[in-house]
């Protein structure tokens, strides 16, 4: 060093051997130097940080396994006075309550039909989701063509299979949840493609009525919709003709999901550059097949984030159909938890604990899933 | 001679020996008059380069010619085809009149075999298999067959705008239009993409440039137009153009990138 500093002319002639970095440079205390204690607001929020993990997570550990009761068959397992020790969560309430969380009030000779259609509607997703399976063309039909009509027949009955009819106000728990966003996600995505490109439109009336149904449905709380679609869808049908209590809701989320898919893709199609839409014009490419080919799997790519955000709100939302009447998962998590049979004082708990175990899982399962598609078509093709 | 030039496609009825048609033609952007009484006749197989200041009208020329922008007086008449609102006669002229941008316009989540296939494909109704052999034919001719399973993100801007001269060819057009295909490049890039313009123009392509490339102008052009204030100032052979300026304005013009 110092022969390089002080002279004009110098050449290094012995190599210099490769050593291992001092112990402050890698190694987890380093890393906790650099990372935790950098500085002294740094050092204090650590600390700060690390006293909340202190309060919140042992009792949350406890509540959940520690002191919760696996097995029962009544409320006397999970009372503190019998089993002598504090109860956290009663999962034997779940467990005893969990076919009807399932499947609500549906009859149990018929139950496997509900659990054909799980088995159907995963096999779609996985399908639909999973980015190189074969012949995704297919799965796409499957999923939008032929698992819309089995579903049907399957689950509301069909003579001719000797499927026995089973009303919809029978259905209830995870299956109307699962109906219900699925009916939502999977008519929000085409309808909402459809407004967007409608509000783009140079067409005056295709723009007009784009522009007055989302502002109007987005205008308007959930709940509203879920009212109206309830009371209202029936007065504009002509007399005699009844619709489905569980297809009214479906109606109202649909639509309301639509508007806001609608806003999210119009996003990504203000993000296109002009000079995309001129170079397919230019090349003679028509407009469905302009906006098909070129523009929209790009526009739909950058809102991803959007679009996955949408849907994880859909299906939070569908909670809402309990409200007129409809017994989705929380409505029968509800009807379970005064049931005397199991009345202890940590079964409602258990039963919103339960709840938002579930709903958590899918929406982190569809945030990463998303963050995933991102990451990968990120790669695929550099900008 | 070329293909384009004496084998018409099959059912393609040569109807006029002129290419290009404009007749007094004039375009407003809102109130701003952009085009003013434009008038320009372009035979088959001849090339022109469009030069001028920029904002003086020169790109939306060439854009009114396949309809990316609409004239709102006189009349535009493309391979006897007249441009008016009718969106089939449109169509059936982008069929025919292939353009070069400024910034390619590649399609970037498109491999570059799929940004020259994919015309062929939808609008020409062309098999896929056809489709491809055509497009490797003309990469080869641009010198880039090897890259046609990248992406345009993963290719040189040089590289990009001679995949965007191959995607236009492959719609095997009468008409090339060219809006400042070099002037996005970085300056080593802009000689490969002369090249490929210069080996069309050999072929006896009919060309309408827009472009600053006064090279390119005396060696291909068979005219030369200055337009400014959205008019045709001076129309003259390059020789002449640049050898004897007539206009005041086309002296400055030429004086100012002529160093």
């Amino acid at each position: 060093m110092n022969a390089a500093t002080e002279t004009l002319h110098f050449v290094r002639n012995e190599q210099v051997e490769a050593a291992p970095p001092p112990r402050l440079v890698r190694g987890p205390l380093a890393w906790m130097r650099e990372n935790l204690f950098s500085s002294i607001p740094n050092a204090l929020l650590t600390l700060a940080t690390i006293y909340l993990l202190y309060v919140i997570v042992p009792p949350v550990l406890r509540f959940f396994i520690l002191d919760a009761v696996w097995v029962g068959v009544d409320r006397d397992a999970c009372r503190a006075e019998t089993v002598g020790r504090p109860v956290g969560a009663c999962w034997a309430f779940v467990a005893d309550k969990i076919n009807y969380f399932i499947y609500g009030s549906y009859p149990i000779p018929e139950r496997w039909r509900v659990d054909v259609f799980f088995v159907l509607l995963a096999i779609g997703v996985a399908w639909m989701l999973w980015l190189n399976a074969p012949r995704r063309g297919l799965g796409a039909i499957y999923f939008f063509v032929v698992l819309p009509i089995l579903s049907v027949l399957l689950l509301a009955g069909f003579k001719p299979l000797s499927l026995p009819p089973v009303q919809t106000s029978l259905w209830g728990g995870v299956l109307v949840t699962i109906v219900v966003s699925a009916v939502g996600i999977v008519f929000s995505l085409p309808f909402g493609v459809l407004l967007a490109l409608g509000r783009r439109s140079k067409l005056p009336i295709v723009r007009l009525f784009s522009v007055v149904f989302i502002e109007f449905v987005r205008g308007v709380p959930l709940i509203t919709v879920l009212f109206m679609a309830n009371t209202m869808l029936p007065l504009f049908l002509s007399e005699g003709v009844t619709i489905d209590r569980l297809m009214r809701p479906l109606v109202g989320v649909a639509l309301f999901a639509s508007a806001y898919m609608a806003e999210v893709v119009r996003g990504g199609l203000q993000a296109m550059p002009k000079g995309q839409y001129e170079g397919a014009m230019a090349l003679g490419l028509s407009y469905p097949r302009m906006m098909y080919f070129i523009i929209l799997p790009q526009a739909l790519r950058i809102v991803i984030p959007g679009i996955v955000n949408t849907f994880i709100g859909l299906f939070k939302d569908t909670t809402l159909v309990a409200i007129v009447g409809i017994f989705d998962l929380i409505r029968t998590i509800e009807a379970s938890r005064v049931d005397p049979n199991w009345a202890t004082p940590t079964t409602s708990l258990t039963g919103y604990a339960f709840a938002a175990v579930f709903y958590f899982l899918c929406c982190w399962g569809m945030s990463r899933y998303s963050l995933g598609v991102e990451r990968r078509l990120a790669a695929g093709q550099k900008r | 001679m070329t293909t384009q030039r004496t084998a018409p496609s099959p059912g393609v009825t040569l109807k006029t020996e002129t290419a290009v048609e404009m007749l007094g033609v004039h375009k407003w952007y809102g109130e701003f008059h952009v085009l003013r009484d434009i008038n320009l006749k372009v035979q088959r197989g001849e090339r022109i380069v469009i030069c001028g200041p920029s904002g003086s009208g020169k790109s939306t020329m060439i854009r009114c010619i396949n309809r990316l922008e609409e004239h709102q007086q006189g009349r535009i008449v493309v391979d006897g085809i007249e441009l008016t609102n009718d969106l089939k006669r449109i169509d059936e002229i982008r069929r025919d009149v292939g353009m070069v941008f400024q910034h390619f316009n590649l399609f970037p989540h498109l491999t570059i075999l799929e940004n020259c296939t994919l015309a062929p494909i939808w609008v020409k109704k062309m098999p896929k298999k056809d489709a491809e052999e055509v497009a490797m034919k003309y990469l080869k001719r641009v010198k880039i067959p090897e890259q046609a399973n990248k992406y345009p993100g993963q290719l040189s801007g040089g590289q990009q705008q001679r995949v965007a001269i191959a995607r236009s060819l492959c719609m095997n057009p009468k008409i090339m239009l060219f809006d400042e295909p070099t002037s996005a490049l970085d300056p080593e890039m802009v000689k490969e993409v002369l090249d490929t313009m210069v080996g069309l123009a050999e072929e006896g392509m009919t060309m309408l440039c827009v472009t600053h490339e006064m090279g390119f102008a005396r060696q291909v052009a068979d005219r030369v137009i200055f337009m400014d204030y959205g008019q045709i100032v001076e129309m003259n052979t390059p020789d002449e153009f640049f050898r004897n300026p007539q206009h005041e304005r086309t002296k400055l013009f030429l004086s100012q990138i002529l160093h």
